[in-house]
């Protein structure tokens, strides 16, 4: 299984830590950070980042908004949206918005794993076809 | 609740007392005065008008005879005068009788002169009296002694009653009397004439108490006697007495006097007579004052009952509106309280099993396969993930409470709506050994509801019906109707043949968190979620329980009437009928 650069945003530390080291137990590269704000930098920093799995609920800038503003920048990541039951219509309304899936707290790691393996592969795909039609673009500009 | 009653029971009869004291005092205090000084006014007014009426009555029938003994008197003292100091024709009181007679009529009977001795040496008249000896007469004795002198009637010789008047003569140093005898059925009539309504008549007595006039009276001659007395009489006065005769009747006596002659003009009147018309208004104020009383007394005791009996109802209802007030407002803090644990209950909850989950990736790693409680490591952890996600389920349910799922509204068909969850439920009725009769009405009108929300609440039902009678199986009987009794209302009823809900719980099952089954398996919100839902929609829910029999619950949910046109409704009747 090829490894995934999984960036993760939540602001309840504990459950992050916890989670971070769980999936870099699972071979993921895993980056964490603690609030809407802090994924846009980072997301700005490493490019190497695939898939984004993003709390709705955040003090600051929230779900919602970060969402947004990662599908404005990075139109090619895709973003799993992490809820409690709460706001399960946000994370449809997410899903609306461009967001890959939602889950909901508490999650079943396997089920988080597939969902952000899926994520990754579907981005790969996508990345793919564009290297494609540049190449064919490339190609046939030779031709 | 059964405290509050016993004490509120007293709390209306005092009430009720004090309404109806207030009633009797206000109504009775009025009404007695008023009449009493009414009644009294014009009691003592009309017996005075009557008094006065009577009074002058008899005076003036006192003065007529007195006039006319007074002017038969003078008629006599003019024939003496002529007669003293002259020579008497032998024809003169036969001329004079004549003259008399053309003048009065038969007023004067006959004409008379007696002497010293009381014998009639001259008589002119009917009878043979011509030498008659009047010496023993009462009458000539007491007319002896004065000028002239009208005695009381009396048969004397000729057997006929009649009085005289006797007027005293001097002539030649000798005395005599001429007397005339007074026709006395002339007389008798001016006193028979005075009648007065059914019982009022007049006679005249002497001062024995003899009667004077011809009048059949039967009084008792005490009576008479007690009249005749003249202690206390005044010239053109009247005196008033009211006296029982033995036969029990009570007569109003009235007596006047007469200035000539020593006689008492008597009327008398049955008192119920005289009084008839004050007897006859005192019996309709009476009467009237019983029925103002039966009226009073009815309304006071009929109307605080009836005031009592709609303050007792309108306590009752708003017993009951404030319970449905405390209920929701019971939900509504439910609600907010369920949103705030969902929210801080998850969050810890998440990261709990997130910690297991962890553990046991490391004991995957970690040399403890071999350890003796691996196994036990393995349980406590799975453990802790199944009730995680139980706690999930419950926040879940939490929620669902706080937030409307989907409360979009639309026009709903209700029996569609039950068809569409019956064959949802229909693989675990069977599972159960429970079977769902639908008895569904036709003609009931679109009504605008969430659609989701009835599907919930019916569904919350059935499952608890086929939760009920688990172990039994039995029937679900789901019936829709237009109700009769509330207007413009849709009844469901749900109803199972299951172990029933016993009393003590009936109050309280729709209560939040109230669950009687095993711990794990219900949340206790499923009955006060549909309590909400259809409080929301205006409608209600109630429900009826035995044990043993089963229970059925009941939702009216109103419609209005005014969003479907009647053409729609009258079209949907007639599909109904044609089906």
């Amino acid at each position: 299984m090829k490894t995934i650069k999984l960036l993760l945003v939540d602001d309840e530390r504990a459950f992050l830590d916890t989670m971070t080291k769980r999936l870099e137990k699972r071979q993921i590269g895993v980056w964490a950070v603690y609030s809407g704000t802090d994924a846009l930098d980072e997301l700005e920093k490493n490019k190497g980042i695939e898939v984004v799995i993003l709390d709705v609920k955040m003090p600051g800038m929230d779900g919602m908004e970060t969402l947004v503003e990662i599908k404005k920048r990075f139109p090619l990541l895709e973003v799993v949206m992490l809820t409690g039951h709460a706001t399960v219509e946000t994370a449809i309304d997410g899903m609306k918005l461009g967001a890959f899936d939602y889950l909901m707290k508490p999650c079943d790691i396997d089920l988080l794993l597939s969902k952000v393996t899926a994520a990754a592969s579907k981005k790969r795909k996508q990345e793919e076809k564009i290297v494609e039609a540049r190449i064919k673009e490339i190609t046939g500009r030779q031709i | 609740m059964a405290g509050s009653q016993i004490e509120q029971k007293p709390f209306y009869q005092i009430l009720k007392r004090k309404i109806t004291i207030l009633i009797l005092v206000v109504s009775f205090f009025p009404m007695i005065l008023t009449t009493g000084i009414i009644f009294y006014r014009f009691n003592r007014t009309y017996t005075d008008k009557i008094a006065a009426h009577i009074s002058e009555l008899v005076q003036k029938h006192t003065q007529n005879i007195d006039t006319f003994l007074l002017e038969k008197l003078g008629n006599v003292r003019y024939l003496a005068r002529h007669i003293e100091n002259a020579q008497v024709p032998p024809d003169f009181l036969h001329r004079q009788l004549g003259l008399l007679k053309t003048e009065y009529k038969d007023v004067f009977t006959d004409l008379g002169l007696v002497d010293q001795n009381g014998i009639q040496f001259a008589y002119e008249g009917p009878f043979r009296l011509e030498n008659a000896d009047y010496s023993g007469a009462p009458w000539f004795i007491n007319a002896r002694e004065k000028p002239f002198y009208i005695s009381d009637v009396f048969a004397g010789l000729r057997g006929h009653p009649h009085f005289i008047i006797a007027v005293k003569i001097r002539s030649k140093g000798s005395e005599c009397l001429l007397r005339a005898t007074i026709n006395f059925t002339a007389f008798n009539s001016l006193v028979e004439n005075i009648h007065i309504g059914k019982t009022g008549m007049a006679f005249i007595i002497n001062s024995q108490g003899q009667l004077q006039t011809q009048t059949d009276l039967r009084i008792d001659p005490s009576i008479m006697a007690s009249m005749a007395s003249r202690e206390g009489y005044k010239h053109h006065k009247t005196m008033f007495a009211r006296k029982q005769d033995p036969s029990g009747k009570n007569y109003l006596y009235v007596t006047s006097m007469f200035e000539n002659i020593d006689w008492l003009m008597v009327y008398r009147q049955d008192v119920k007579d005289a009084f008839h018309d004050l007897w006859k208004t005192q019996v309709l104020a009476l009467g009237l004052f019983a029925i103002g009383c039966i009226a009073i007394l009815s309304v006071a005791f009929t109307l605080p009952r009836n005031i009592v009996t709609l303050i007792l109802q309108a306590d009752k209802k708003s017993e009951v509106m404030n319970k449905q007030v405390v209920e929701s407002g019971k939900l509504a803090t439910i609600g907010e309280l369920a949103a705030g644990i969902a929210h801080e209950i998850n969050n810890p909850v998440a990261i709990m099993v997130e910690e297991a989950g962890w553990i046991e990736d490391l004991l995957e790693d970690e040399d403890l396969k071999e350890s003796k409680n691996w196994d036990e490591f393995k349980r406590a952890l799975r453990q802790i993930n199944t009730q995680g996600r139980r706690c999930k389920e419950i926040t879940h349910k939490l929620l669902s409470f706080a937030r409307k799922t989907d409360s979009t509204v639309n026009d709903v068909q209700v029996n569609d709506a039950i068809i569409e969850i019956v064959s949802l439920t229909a693989q675990m009725a069977k599972y159960n050994n429970v079977t769902i009769e639908t008895d569904l009405n036709q003609g009931i009108p679109y009504i605008r509801i969430s659609p989701s929300e009835l599907q919930q609440v019916i569904l919350n039902l059935i499952n608890n019906a086929i939760d009920a009678m688990e172990k039994t199986g039995g029937t679900i009987k789901i019936e829709t109707k237009v109700s009769k009794l509330e207007k413009n209302n849709v009844v469901i009823s749900i109803q199972d043949d299951g172990p029933g809900i016993p009393k003590n719980n009936l109050t309280r099952i729709f209560d939040p968190f109230f669950t009687t089954k095993a711990v794990g398996k219900g949340t206790g919100l499923g009955l006060s979620i549909c309590y909400g839902i259809i409080q929301k929609m205006g409608g209600k829910i109630d429900v009826h329980s035995q044990v043993e029999k089963g229970s059925r619950f009941r939702i009216w949910i109103p419609f209005q009437t005014a969003e479907i046109e009647p053409t729609h409704v009258h079209e949907i009747n007639k599909r109904g009928e044609n089906i």
